[in-house]
């Protein structure tokens, strides 16, 4: 049924997607103009991308873990270890920077795997073998260093996390590599949305309105290219938002377009129609903990990198940003439902609420009390939202 | 004889769009043992629901008057405060908690300081245990004891509440022969003590042996009360009161009507159930099906239909499953789901909403779920194939919804069901094992899964389907096994079958039944 939808419609029939944008925007303003707009400044909106990152990084596993119908305690202490053995390699054991990566990737695996047997193959629900690991990975990590800190990293090492990309292509004041690549991304994107949209019309799919098609991606294009001017016109890309886009990207595509991201959504949906489908539950279980562990891996190379060093106490309570953004941004509780996007967005969610209450000079106990309250509403939200439409 | 401690008059009671009850008479008089007999769904259980007060006073018409004073339950403690007591098929048991603590989980007698006093528990427990015929440890915990034993210690639970009028919903459906005939016994003892008692069977000869009375509930309504102890009160009487509607035109014609080789066969196959070893599930059950042919297996709640179907697609239920499958002639493995699906057969499920589809998923992507590999390029899906898949289907099938984008949950049944069906057909499989394809779909959508049904074995595929309704089977199939107590007790052309033959074929147990299942065998 080919159909026009209007800008009502799109937003009903996704209120949860669409709100958690409208709720992104809105605090963004309400904490631009709390701030006197510091928040928006280029060296903090920098400061924001690097300091974030990591928890970036394992909301987009999380989110997985959590469509999948399981629950990740343990990436705090993953995060922690991975980010140990790197130091250890580098700094006792004298290697070079990359031999680091390797084994922080490595230990992230090898954890992944570990839990991955337990859910998958015995049976343990993900809430306790994970409670266990993160004091497994936690304790592990204390003896890998030996209970005290290790620094400085080398230097090549500590670039994953803090350098930048600038003055590849010259500029006076602003970086012109930085624009060309965003300009470059926003060209991708036009040409993909505009390659759905007639995709869709082809497949007589109801699409919006071409005005407000082209509205949302001139808009689009805007705040991009705004951000980029931002970044440019400080120290130009940084290299852990390229980390972070290459990575939102490749999940983007393995959840909505894999047989494993479908097969995950599938579990978590109906395990037992999923089951009479075909879907080995147990390997999709074993590769989403397997998952988890590697992207917990990468934040501990990109955690470590930045603080330039590995602390036995490294990573804690990251688990619960990182499950708090997949909730935020939409996952549900009970498993089937989340995008990869929506986890960044809720991390992103987060990351201006501490960052604009941190300018503004808040305790750290008021935004404790803020986050939780933001978290509890998001999902109570979902809850209402659910039971409205099963109303219906 | 004595006077009615209940009697329940015009009773009805609707649920939307579907009358459940309609105007149904049970009159139960004090001291006797009153069986309830009828098919699936015909009622019975809704009616216990309304006696028990699980639906309360006011959302039926009718009264129920009950040891001379019209009762009006609004909850399930009223009716067991008036010593009605309701014990269900499902055992209500905590299987951690011990014999005694579930003798008196929620009607604890509290000692001094309101604490449980737990050695004066265990002492009444005892007695009570005595009293069913019980002889365990009363800090057992019920876990540890088989179902038969539990279902004493539901009794024992129920005589702790001074019941008067118990009623016991199938309690011999799991139960082994020497298990049944003990609790049979139990029974008579409690009558002999003046308690009534209501049991809801499908098994006929208990009925016989041990009902005063019996009163028949067929699509809602009571038929008639039989006097047991009359000499022309026989199973055969029973059964024509059960199964005693005709068939109307409900069912589409069969146009294209060959059968062909046999596609799909299954030899002597047995299965013991998950969680008790020792229980045989499905017993020695061999049958086949050929090209173009609806073949149906007819059998009441707990005769092992489910279970028969799910052990042959990927072992998804069971233990210690044996026997062979066979397709084209050639032994097959169907040890994994996939594996199943890859030899091409496809089982839709029972309870379609719990085992059939993801209602939080889109129709399109249920379709393609158990056939992604057909969408599938070095593990990417094909988005638009599959959106172009799901359309093909909403046309061919029917599927009455805006957009293939809509979610599943949002369907009715009968698209559900629908939907259910594409997405087996997708797998191209050539033999399809659909259990109960109809349940709780309206007449209309029933209409529309007979005639794809009906196309699916013009198009030379192999169809089973399981059902409890005997007259969707003979409406639909070519023929028909009997499915009784975990083994095939028959095989009747439907030319030959009637309601009446195969009821009882689908009551037989087990002694006679292994004797009639082989003459079956033979004659086909």
């Amino acid at each position: 049924m080919t159909g026009i939808a209007n800008v009502r419609e799109l937003l009903t029939r996704n209120i949860r997607q669409s709100g958690i944008y409208i709720a992104f925007v809105a605090i963004i303003a309400l904490f631009a103009i709390l701030t006197d707009g510091t928040l928006l400044n280029p060296n903090n909106l920098t400061n924001i991308v690097l300091q974030y990152s990591y928890i970036l990084i394992l909301a987009i596993g999380m989110v997985i873990v959590i469509i999948g119908g399981h629950i990740d305690l343990s990436v705090g202490s993953v995060v922690a270890l991975a980010g140990a053995t790197a130091a250890t390699m580098m700094i006792k054991q004298g290697q070079p920077w990359w031999v680091g990566v390797l084994s922080a990737l490595a230990v992230g695996l090898l954890a992944g795997a570990w839990q991955g047997f337990w859910v998958a193959f015995v049976g343990i629900p993900a809430f306790i073998t994970t409670l266990a690991g993160m004091l497994l990975f936690r304790g592990l990590t204390f003896r890998v260093l030996d209970n005290i800190s290790l620094s400085p990293v080398p230097a090549d090492y500590a670039n994953i996390a803090t350098g930048f990309q600038n003055g590849l292509l010259g500029g006076s004041g602003y970086d012109v590599f930085t624009l060309v690549i965003f300009a470059i991304a926003v060209a991708g994107y036009v040409f993909s949305e505009i390659r759905k949209r007639r995709a869709a019309i082809a497949y007589k799919q109801t699409v919006g309105a071409t005005p407000l098609f082209i509205t949302k991606l001139v808009i689009v294009a805007a705040v991009v290219m705004w951000f980029a001017w931002q970044l440019a016109n400080y120290r130009g890309l940084p290299n852990v938002l390229i980390i972070l886009a290459v990575l939102v990207i490749v999940y983007t595509v393995v959840t909505t377009r894999t047989v494993f991201g479908r097969h995950v959504y599938a579990i978590g949906g109906n395990l037992t129609a999923a089951t009479l489908s075909g879907v080995k539950v147990k390997w999709v279980n074993f590769g989403i903990m397997l998952n988890m562990g590697l992207l917990a891996g990468v934040a501990g190379v990109v955690y470590s990198a930045r603080s330039n060093g590995a602390q036995p106490s490294a990573g804690e309570m990251f688990e619960l940003d990182a499950i708090a953004a997949s909730f935020i941004g939409g996952a549900a509780v009970t498993g089937g439902v989340g995008r990869v996007t929506g986890a960044i967005v809720g991390g992103l969610i987060m990351a201006i609420m501490t960052n604009g209450m941190q300018l503004l000079g808040y305790e750290q106990s008021i935004q404790n009390i803020v986050k939780g309250l933001v978290l509890l509403l998001a999902v109570a939200f979902d809850v209402w939202n659910k039971r409205r439409a099963g109303a219906r | 004889m004595a006077s009615n401690i209940l009697e329940m008059r015009g009773i009805s009671k609707e649920f939307p769009g579907v009358k459940a009850l309609s105007d149904v008479e049970l009159h139960v008089r004090d001291g006797e043992i009153h069986a309830i007999c009828g098919e699936n769904g015909a009622g019975k259980s809704t009616l216990m629901k309304v006696l028990s007060g699980v639906y309360p006073h006011g959302t039926y018409t009718g009264e129920i008057h009950y040891g001379g004073e019209e009762a009006k339950f609004g909850s399930i403690n009223d009716s067991e405060e008036a010593g009605i007591v309701i014990i269900h098929q499902e055992l209500a048991l905590v299987p951690h908690l011990t014999v005694a603590e579930n003798i008196f989980l929620g009607n604890e007698t509290k000692g001094r300081l309101g604490l449980i006093d737990w050695n004066e528990a265990n002492k009444r427990a005892l007695d009570l245990m005595e009293q069913v015929g019980l002889h365990e440890n009363p800090v057992t915990p019920v876990g540890q004891l088989g179902v038969g034993k539990q279902q004493l210690i539901e009794i024992a639970k129920a005589l702790s509440k001074d019941v008067k009028l118990l009623i016991l919903d199938e309690p011999t459906a799991a139960l082994n022969d020497s298990d049944s005939e003990h609790l049979l016994g139990l029974l008579r003892t409690l009558k002999e003590r003046g308690i009534t008692s209501i049991m809801i069977s499908h098994k006929l000869n208990e009925i016989e042996e041990i009902a005063d009375r019996t009163t028949i509930i067929r699509d809602g309504e009571s038929i008639e009360t039989i006097d047991m102890s009359e000499p022309e009160s026989t199973q055969d009487r029973i059964i024509r009161g059960m199964v005693g509607r005709d068939l109307e035109h409900r069912y589409p014609e069969r146009i294209d009507h060959t059968i062909g080789e046999e596609i799909f066969r299954v030899e002597n196959w047995t299965v013991h159930h998950p969680t008790q070893p020792d229980r045989v599930v499905v017993d020695g059950a061999s049958f086949n099906v050929r090209a173009g042919e609806v073949v149906g297996i007819a059998g009441l709640m707990g005769a092992g239909r489910t279970e028969l179907a799910m052990s042959i697609f990927g072992g998804t239920y069971g233990r210690g499953i044996s026997g062979k499958v066979f397709k084209r002639g050639e032994e097959i493995k169907t040890r994994s789901v996939s594996e199943a699906i890859h030899h091409g057969i496809a089982y839709a499920t029972e309870d379609r909403k719990k085992y059939g589809l993801n209602l939080i998923e889109d129709i399109r992507r249920n379709i393609s779920a158990a056939a992604l590999f057909k969408l599938t390029k070095s593990g990417f899906v094909n988005g638009n194939e599959e959106l172009k898949v799901a359309e093909e289907y909403r046309s061919s099938m029917n599927i009455k919804t805006p957009s293939v984008l809509q979610l599943a949950g949002n369907l009715s049944g009968g698209n559900q069901q629908k939907v259910v069906l594409s997405k087996w057909m997708y797998t191209d499989a050539d033999v399809l094992i659909l259990d109960e394809p109809t349940r709780g779909i309206d007449v209309g959508a029933k209409y529309e899964i007979y005639t794809i049904v009906n196309k699916l074995a013009a198009q030379g595929k192999a169809v089973v389907i399981i059902s409890s309704e005997l007259p969707e089977l003979m409406g639909t199939c070519d023929r028909i096994y009997t499915l009784a107590f975990g083994r095939i007790t028959g095989c009747l052309d439907v030319a030959e079958a009637t309601p009446e033959s195969l009821m009882t074929l689908m009551t037989q147990e087990r002694n006679a039944a292994s004797r009639e299942g082989a003459d079956a065998e033979e004659t086909h």
